[in-house]
């Protein structure tokens, strides 16, 4: 057996324990990479749902870390159990698709936090908002500076749309991918 | 750091010793079976671990007690030296895969020497870590595996197999 047959056996036997892991209820985390347009991104779910993406900028194995810590350190490379969150991500990014159609788990953030994240999906695609109407809209209109934070600390960015969530002057604002990345969005949903 | 990292590490880090483990001990066949058993097993009990264990000792611990224990009834009586080896060797076979020649020459030790020797040689686990595993003293652990190697150097002879 040389190295790269060890190789390949191997990878056998790790889809083979993803998929038994999922199968007995013992895959906690699934995760996977996808490379876009805004760089490889880290996708992750529980078996509730899409737990967390994140950009490279914020580091795979520092978020993969956290997950384990916040989560279960249950954490498995498992593409197949992605596979759908995967090809809608693909259709967003080839401009073919403006919603998406994918169960979330909103565990990673809490109270008027996870209250923005619920209210974010209806600025519609190729649409902004104010971190203002945003705050209004999600139950408190004072609570400004916490909007921008709640969408600053999104664990699930692009599928829900803090891109779409600019400043009151019409400036950008910022963006936990950057803000070229933001840039990237908001002009692939205008382009469509 | 305090929290056990993600499972994926676990896997990535001691995936291929323990499948070297496997084949050393059961074989080729028994080996990727034992190989999931162990790592499914462990993936269930991991959250329980504690974070400054010694994860490869672990893992051979459960390849031991839950996988290779269970396999050896079924287990094919071990086969001369003098036989064909299960595979060919490769001309690109690295010190650090164990080759046919040697795997064949291991398969005839017997059972806790051939254990030994393997969780020795290619998990590098202390004797004290064996002798936890496989029961009785570090010292006799360390006999055993001395006599393995003894037996290895009459048996295992790499150029036949070129």
């Amino acid at each position: 057996m040389t190295l790269a047959d060890e190789s390949a056996v191997l990878e056998r036997l790790h889809t083979r324990l993803t998929d038994a892991a999922a199968d007995g209820g013992a895959l906690d985390v699934a995760y996977r990479t996808l490379d876009t347009p805004v760089g490889t991104l880290l996708m992750a779910a529980t078996p509730a749902g899409l737990v967390r993406i994140a950009y490279s900028s914020e580091g795979h194995d520092a978020v993969l870390a956290s997950l384990a810590a916040r989560v279960s350190p249950r954490v498995l490379r498992a593409p197949n159990r992605l596979a759908v969150a995967a090809r809608e991500l693909d259709e967003y990014f080839a401009g073919r698709r403006q919603g998406f159609d994918l169960p979330l788990d909103l565990r990673l953030s809490r109270g008027f936090r996870r209250d923005v994240l619920r209210a974010l999906p209806r600025i519609g695609y190729g649409n902004t908002a104010t971190y203002t109407t945003v705050a209004a809209t999600a139950g408190n209109p004072r609570a400004v500076r916490a909007a921008a934070s709640a969408c600053a600390t999104n664990p699930l960015p692009i599928v829900i749309p803090c891109h779409r969530v600019v400043r009151s002057d019409g400036s950008l604002g910022g963006y936990l991918g950057g803000v070229a990345a933001k840039r990237t969005l908001l002009d692939l949903e205008t382009a469509a | 750091m305090t929290e056990l990292p993600p499972f994926e590490t676990v896997v990535a880090e001691h995936g291929a010793v323990v499948l070297r483990v496997c084949r050393a001990v059961l074989g080729a066949q028994e080996a990727e079976d034992a190989w999931s058993e162990t790592f499914l097993a462990a993936l269930r009990a991991y959250p329980r671990l504690r974070p400054d264990s010694d994860v490869r000792a672990w893992l051979v611990t459960i390849a031991h007690r839950k996988a290779l224990d269970g396999y050896r009834g079924r287990r094919r009586t071990p086969q001369p030296v003098a036989e064909l080896p299960r595979e060919p060797a490769a001309a690109d076979v690295t010190d650090a895969v164990p080759d046919a020649a040697l795997l064949s020459a291991v398969d005839a030790l017997p059972d806790k020497q051939r254990a030994v020797v393997a969780y020795r040689y290619l998990a590098d686990l202390s004797y004290p870590a064996i002798a936890e595993i496989v029961g009785g003293t570090p010292d006799a652990a360390r006999r055993s595996a001395a006599d393995g190697v003894a037996t290895l150097r009459r048996t295992y002879h790499p150029e036949e197999t070129r």
